[in-house]
């Protein structure tokens, strides 16, 4: 009997243990999503923090100045307006009035002869030191490796990308040489225009879907609907990319009568289609929430289904009808691959639908693989996704805002 | 009779008095602004559908002409303008059944916890927030991340292992959320009558609720099969191979994967103008998969709530 007793409080400690076990375990798997949000925030945090303090001028190179040249500091932007010829004194950029001498390694050729700079180029060096001695308003750039011991100029090499040349920058031209550009702008306006343009397409075509399926359309029509929209947003990105380029985009270039076909509003038109899922969802379901004694009060007043529709159902959905324009807004920006398919992909501020642009997330899925890992262009490339990282979870956050309103109200 | 006219009279007297005695019209008015309206939606509403079908339409009937046995068997050649798409086949059922490896027990163990355990407490709202956060971040951060971390810094280089887990990720929230929301429809009196006979938690959870959310369980996983084997951001820098027609021998080699070569077929292939069959017969078969997918989904979801209604 004794035995027995041991045995069975034995079975149900190892039973609770087990219990507790399990929970344990659970709880762990509960986590995996907060710490893969914390994993990401780190991890992407840490490849681009390098962006700061990488070099303006392109890796094991230099740029050097005549000793009396004021000018101490150029920032990226200024170093490829200087090499493009666009600022060709030194007076605006700080210095004084002296017009820009543009010397690069292979320019070198113009100022000496082959014999003088010798067989094996081993007089490089002394030529070049010797050039800038020369020359009050040159600018050379300069392999780290032929810079001569004591030379007879100001080099310019600790120079790091500022964060106004980032978030300011006008040019993203990352292969640019002597100075790569980063510049956020064409890229962030490329991205807001191509979704502002879709959300703008797919929000009164969605939420009038939204209207049919929830309020007007009988069940058989519901039963027919309903599965056609979850296929549409099945449909993988790749694909809606691939239907874009083959179709939308030689049209909008037959219509338009335009050089190139792959838009902005080529973008627009793919992402809108792809939003309008998850937008008719969460309207309809905005809709579908409104109290029944709500609509009833309204029809027992005399007002017709439509009146009803747009005074009192459309009003009071109109927090999941902002949170369906806001999640498809984020869909829209986040898109890669259909946007990297159609937009043409020119990285340059937009001024109409009709150009190619850019967004943020088809320039990262384009470059990455030819970024050199932990180079400035790849810590570039990952601080893009942090701002778009950012972007999305401003945008979540604002959507967990607005449904918390709906409900205290 | 008397009593009727009578009400009738009164009824009408008042409104002229008002000076509303074009009821009539308005009436009409209202009448042809909600018809306009409704014709309106319903014409919208039509126009999915013909969208669907355009896409759909389009892919089919360009892409039916590629498919053949070959095709589907056979490796690419000459520089992708000929040959099949096999490897590529391949390479997406094992980034499917990899990431699935992942994120089934993850999201399903995860969405037991939120439901069955913390359902209510502080703890399962920080987590349903976390996951919808999750689910929003676009699939290139996470190609990004998983290039950063897997490939990286866990040095398991560009191959399948990095790939499942980065499309695990991505794909956790949604079996997560399935799981926890098909928990939440079971009815509480089961687990109370359950509880009530003297299981302990687990075996409720166990014998009682699991059995009876398994279909619309079922259902989410295989919606997220669809969702991951049509994705290619994730997949670009983590291991997607542009080409390599020889499978894989362990989950450190990279692989083909059905939506890149789509995209590498159609953007920056050797000949885009010569495989551009290649393309469509590509876009066929991974539109071929997510719909098959997605109509089993469905076809179970209404098989297993039928046979719930008649139990």
């Amino acid at each position: 009997m004794l035995f027995l007793c041991i045995e069975l409080k034995r079975y149900f400690i190892v039973k609770r243990f087990l219990e507790k076990l399990v929970e344990g375990a659970l709880l762990i798997s509960g986590s995996v999503t907060s710490i893969t949000i914390l994993l990401i925030v780190i991890f992407l945090f840490k490849e681009a923090s390098g962006l700061f303090n990488s070099p303006v001028i392109e890796e094991g190179y230099v740029l050097a100045f005549n000793k009396t040249n004021p000018v101490k500091k150029l920032s990226s932007y200024q170093i490829k307006e200087i090499f493009d010829g666009a600022i060709t004194n030194w007076d605006e950029v700080g210095g004084k009035e002296e017009p820009i001498e543009v010397v690069r390694l292979s320019d070198l050729t113009k100022y000496y002869t082959e014999a003088e700079l010798g067989s094996n180029f081993e007089n490089i060096p002394a030529k070049a030191s010797e050039l800038t001695a020369k020359h009050p308003g040159i600018i050379l750039f300069l392999p780290t490796n032929y810079v001569a011991k004591h030379f007879n100029g100001t080099l310019l090499k600790h120079e790091t990308l500022r964060p106004g040349d980032f978030f300011g920058g006008k040019e993203w031209y990352p292969t640019a040489s002597p100075s790569p550009q980063y510049g956020l702008l064409p890229l962030l306006l490329g991205t807001l225009w191509v979704s502002l343009g879709a959300i703008l397409l797919s929000l009164p075509f969605g939420i009038a879907v939204a209207v049919y399926l929830a309020e007007i359309a009988d069940m058989r029509v519901r039963n027919f609907l309903k599965p056609v929209i979850e296929l549409l947003a099945g449909i993988p990105s790749v694909v809606y990319g691939f239907f874009g380029l083959v179709v939308i985009v030689p049209f909008l270039q037959k219509t338009f009568q335009l050089p190139v076909g792959e838009t902005a509003l080529a973008g627009s038109i793919v992402l809108g289609i792809m939003a309008l899922p998850t937008i008719i969802t969460v309207a309809e379901d905005a809709m579908r929430n409104v109290p029944r004694a709500m609509k009833e009060a309204s029809l027992a007043l005399g007002a017709t289904q439509w009146q009803t529709i747009y005074r009192v159902v459309i009003p009071y959905a109109k927090s999941g009808i902002t949170s369906a324009a806001v999640l498809g807004i984020g869909r829209a920006i986040g898109e890669t691959m259909a946007v990297l398919m159609v937009t043409g992909n020119a990285a340059v501020i937009p001024h109409t639908l009709l150009e190619p642009v850019r967004t943020i997330p088809a320039t990262i899925a384009a470059e990455l693989g030819e970024a050199s890992a932990g180079g400035g262009h790849y810590q570039a490339l990952f601080m893009l996704g942090v701002i778009l990282f950012v972007i999305t979870m401003i945008i979540s956050i604002s959507i967990e805002f607005i449904g918390k309103k709906k409900y205290s109200n | 009779m008397k009593k009727n006219n009578y009400r009738d009279e009164t009824n009408s007297i008042p409104l002229q008095g008002l000076g509303v005695s074009n009821t009539g019209n308005i009436d009409r008015k209202k009448r042809i602004s909600q018809g306009v309206a409704f014709t309106i939606f319903k014409l919208m509403s039509y126009a999915v559908v013909g969208i669907l079908i355009l896409i759909l339409g389009f892919i089919v009937t360009k892409g039916i002409g590629t498919i053949s046995w070959d095709f589907l068997t056979k490796a690419p050649e000459e520089g992708m303008t000929k040959g099949g798409i096999f490897p590529a086949i391949v390479g997406t059922l094992y980034l499917v059944l990899g990431s699935s490896l992942f994120s089934f027990p993850i999201g399903i163990m995860s969405g037991i916890y939120m439901n069955e355990y913390a359902a209510g407490s502080k703890i399962a709202t920080f987590i349903r927030i976390m996951t919808n956060n999750l689910s929003g971040v676009p699939s290139v951060v996470f190609g990004l991340f998983g290039m950063a971390l897997f490939v990286n810094t866990m040095k398991f280089g560009d191959s399948i292992l990095a790939g499942s887990l980065t499309l695990g990720l991505l794909s956790l929230p949604l079996v997560i959320r399935t799981t926890e929301e098909s928990l939440k429809a079971i009815d509480k009196s089961y687990r109370e009558g359950s509880l009530a006979l003297g299981a302990t938690k687990l075996q409720t959870i166990r014998k009682v609720v699991l059995p009876m959310a398994f279909p619309n369980i079922i259902t989410g996983l295989i919606l997220s099969i669809g969702r991951v084997s049509g994705e290619t951001a994730p997949i670009l820098f983590t291991v997607a191979a542009y080409f390599l027609p020889k499978l894989p021998t362990s989950i450190f080699s990279q692989v083909m994967a059905l939506p890149y070569h789509l995209y590498v077929i159609s953007t920056s292939g050797t000949d885009i103008e010569a495989s551009r069959g290649i393309a469509y017969g590509t876009a066929l078969v991974l539109i071929g998969i997510v719909l098959t997918v997605n109509l089993l989904a469905n076809f179970l979801r209404n098989y297993f709530s039928k046979k719930v209604k008649t139990n």
